[in-house]
C-alpha cells in the first residue's frame, strides 16, 4: 500500500472525516468537550443508572433465577466442570453442531456468492440489451430477440422480488416440502437448508453486486467500451472486479445474515448447534445454561465478523478517497450495507 | 387452485395476525431503538455503553436464539410477559390478553431483536447530518438537546427514513418465526398446518402464504426505492 498523498490525509483530519472514522468518537460533534458541572452531572447520572440496573438486576433476575436454583452446579457443571461425567459429551456434541452450522454456512455462502454474481451480470446485462435494436438481422428476428431480452428481464425481476420478499424461514420450509414432491429428494436436511438459504441470499448478493456496478462513474463503461470491449468484456473485467471492492463491507455483513439463518436448520431437523443443544437440555435439564452459552458464542463469532467488515470499510474509504472524491457509493448501498446485518 | 379459494379464510386470517404481530412489534422497535438510539449518542460515557452493548449482543445473535430466550427465560423469571397487556390496545388487538403467551412472546422477542436494528438506522440518519451543523447550532451556544431538538433531529430523519424502511421490511419477514414458536394462526403457521397436518398440495399452498408476506413486503420496498431515488437526486 502506498502512503496516501497528503491532500487525503489532511481532509482525514476534519472533523467530518474523524467523527465516521470510529463508532466511539462521531458523537462528539454534538455537545462540548464536558467542564466541571458536565463531569458532575455525568458522575451522578452514572451512579444512579449503575445502582438502579444493579438492583433491578437482583431483584428481577438475580432473586427469580436462584430461587429456582439456576445457580447450582447441578446446571452449570455439565458445561464449565472437567470433571463433570457430561462436560466431554457435550462438548463434543456441541463442537460437531457447530462443524455442521459452519459447513452449512460456507456452502451456502460459496452458492449464493457464485450464482450471485452470475445473477448480477444477468441482470446487468439484459439491462444492457434494452437499447439494442439488433439492426444487423432480419426484423422478425430482431423483435424475436428483443421480446426474448424483455420478457427474461421481467422473469428475473419477478425472481429477486419473489425472493427478497419472502422469509428465509418459509422459503427453506418449503424448499424442503416441495422438492421431494417433485422428486428431487436430497436425502439430507443439509442441502435442503444450503438451497433455501442460497435462494434468499444470491438475489440479495445479486443485488449488492448490480447497485454497487450500477454506481460506478459512467466514464468506466465508456472508456471501457470505447477501447473496443464488448459488453460483456466490460462487465466481466472492468465493473464487476470494481463492484466487488466497492461493496466487500456490505458482503461480509452477508456471511454475518447466512451464519445466523443456518439456526433456521433447526426447524427442519438439521442438526445444526442449536438444535444439539434442545437436544442436550432434553437430557441435562439446563435450557437457559446452555442458551447463554450457545448464544455467546454466536454473538462473538459474528461480532468478529462484523468488525472485520468495518476494518475493510474503513480501508477501503482511505484507499477511495485518495483516488477520486466522487467515487463514494450511493445512498442505496449505504443503506443495504447498514441493514446488512438484520434478516435473522 | 382449488386450495387457494378453499381455504382463503386461513389465509386472510394468517395475514391479520401477522399484521398484527408486525404493527406491534414495529412500535415495540420503534419505542426500544430510539431509546437505545438516545443513550449512543448521550454525552454521558456509562450510558453510552449501555446502548453499545445491547445493539453489539442483539445484532450479533440470531433472532432463533433470542426467540429461545424469551420462551424459556421469561418463564423461568416468572413472568409470562402480561406486561405487554396494555389496557385500551389490548380492546384493538385482542390476543394480547389472552393466557397463552406465545403471541406476547413473539411481540417481546421481535421488538427486541428489531430494535437494535432500529438504533442503527437512527444513528446513521444522526452520522449523516453535515458536521457544520452541529457545529455552528454548539458556537451559537445551544445546548446539546436543543441541538438535537432544532438542528439534527429534523434533518436526521430525512436520512434515517430508507434505512428505517429497510429494517422494517426484514422484520416483516423475520415475523414468519413467530408461527415457529408457539404461534397460532400467523401465516407461517397456516403454511405447516396446511402443508403437513392437512397435507394439502404444497406448491398452492405455497403461493397463497407467499402472496401473504409478499403484499406486505413488495409494496414497502417499492415505496423505499421510490424515495431513495428522488433522494439521490435532489442530491
Amino acid at each position: 500500500m502506498n502512503a496516501p498523498p497528503v491532500e487525503s490525509r489532511v481532509r482525514s483530519a476534519s472533523p467530518a472525516r474523524a467523527r465516521r472514522a470510529g463508532a466511539g468518537r462521531e458523537a462528539s460533534v454534538l455537545y462540548d468537550a464536558p467542564g466541571p458541572r458536565a463531569r458532575r452531572t455525568a458522575v451522578i447520572v452514572s451512579v444512579v443508572v449503575a445502582v438502579l440496573l444493579v438492583a433491578a438486576a437482583y431483584l428481577l433476575v438475580y432473586r427469580p433465577l436462584a430461587a429456582r436454583g439456576e445457580f447450582t452446579m447441578a446446571k452449570w457443571g455439565p458445561i464449565i466442570d472437567p470433571g463433570n461425567e457430561n462436560f466431554g459429551p457435550l462438548w463434543k456434541r456441541l463442537f460437531t453442531g457447530f462443524r455442521a452450522t459452519l459447513t452449512a454456512a460456507g456452502l451456502a455462502i460459496a452458492a449464493s456468492l457464485t450464482l450471485g454474481t452470475g445473477l448480477a451480470i444477468l441482470r446487468i446485462q439484459l439491462k444492457a440489451q434494452r437499447s439494442r435494436r439488433f439492426t444487423g438481422l432480419a426484423a422478425p428476428a430482431g423483435y424475436a430477440l428483443r421480446a426474448l431480452a424483455w420478457l427474461l428481464r421481467l422473469v428475473t425481476r419477478f425472481c429477486v422480488e419473489v425472493f427478497r420478499g419472502l422469509p428465509v424461514v418459509i422459503t427453506i420450509f418449503f424448499v424442503s416440502t416441495v422438492l421431494p414432491g417433485i422428486g428431487l429428494n436430497l436425502h439430507e436436511a443439509l442441502w435442503y437448508l444450503v438451497v433455501g438459504l442460497t435462494l434468499y441470499n444470491m438475489v440479495v448478493i445479486g443485488e449488492i453486486l448490480r447497485s454497487g456496478m450500477e454506481g460506478l462513474p459512467g466514464g468506466q463503461r465508456e472508456a471501457a467500451a470505447a477501447v473496443g470491449l464488448t459488453s460483456f468484456q466490460v462487465t466481466r473485467l472492468v465493473l464487476l472486479p470494481q463492484a466487488f471492492r466497492i461493496m466487500l463491507p456490505a458482503l461480509i455483513s452477508q456471511l454475518v445474515v447466512v451464519l445466523k439463518d443456518t439456526s433456521l436448520g433447526f426447524f427442519i431437523s438439521y442438526e445444526e448447534v442449536l438444535r444439539i443443544t434442545t437436544q442436550a437440555i432434553q437430557i441435562l435439564g439446563n435450557p437457559i445454561q446452555l442458551y447463554v452459552v450457545v448464544g455467546a458464542i454466536y454473538i462473538a463469532v459474528n461480532y468478529t465478523l462484523s468488525k472485520l467488515a468495518q476494518y475493510v470499510q474503513r480501508r477501503l474509504s482511505r484507499g477511495r478517497r485518495a483516488l477520486a472524491a466522487g467515487a463514494t457509493p450511493p445512498v442505496a448501498l449505504a443503506s443495504q450495507a447498514e441493514a446488512g446485518g438484520m434478516s435473522l | 387452485m382449488n386450495v387457494l379459494v378453499d381455504n382463503f379464510d386461513v389465509f386472510a386470517g394468517g395475514f391479520w395476525v401477522t399484521l398484527q404481530v408486525c404493527l406491534l412489534s414495529t412500535a415495540g422497535a420503534l419505542l426500544l431503538g430510539t431509546g437505545a438510539a438516545v443513550l449512543r449518542i448521550s454525552p454521558i460515557p456509562p450510558l453510552r455503553w449501555m446502548g453499545t452493548a445491547y445493539v453489539t449482543v442483539i445484532r450479533n445473535a440470531p433472532l432463533t436464539v433470542i426467540f429461545f430466550f424469551v420462551a424459556f427465560g421469561l418463564p423461568a423469571l416468572g413472568s409470562n410477559a402480561a406486561f405487554l397487556d396494555i389496557p385500551g390496545l389490548n380492546k384493538v388487538f385482542s390476543r394480547l390478553g389472552i393466557d397463552l403467551p406465545y403471541f406476547r412472546f413473539a411481540i417481546l422477542a421481535l421488538s427486541v431483536y428489531t430494535g437494535a436494528f432500529v438504533c442503527e438506522a437512527l444513528r446513521s440518519g444522526v452520522n449523516a447530518v453535515a458536521a457544520g451543523q452541529a457545529e455552528a447550532a454548539r458556537a451559537l451556544g445551544l445546548t446539546f438537546t436543543q441541538n438535537l431538538r432544532y438542528v439534527i433531529l429534523p434533518q436526521a430523519w430525512k436520512a434515517a427514513v430508507v434505512p428505517l424502511g429497510t429494517v422494517l421490511i426484514a422484520m416483516i419477514k423475520n415475523s414468519a418465526l413467530a408461527g415457529f414458536f408457539g404461534l397460532s394462526g400467523d401465516l407461517s403457521q397456516a403454511a405447516q398446518d396446511l402443508a403437513i397436518v392437512k397435507a394439502l398440495p404444497v406448491v398452492p399452498v405455497f403461493i397463497g402464504i407467499s402472496i401473504g408476506f409478499l403484499v406486505m413486503t413488495v409494496p414497502l420496498g417499492l415505496l423505499l426505492d421510490r424515495v431513495e431515488r428522488r433522494r439521490a437526486v435532489a442530491r
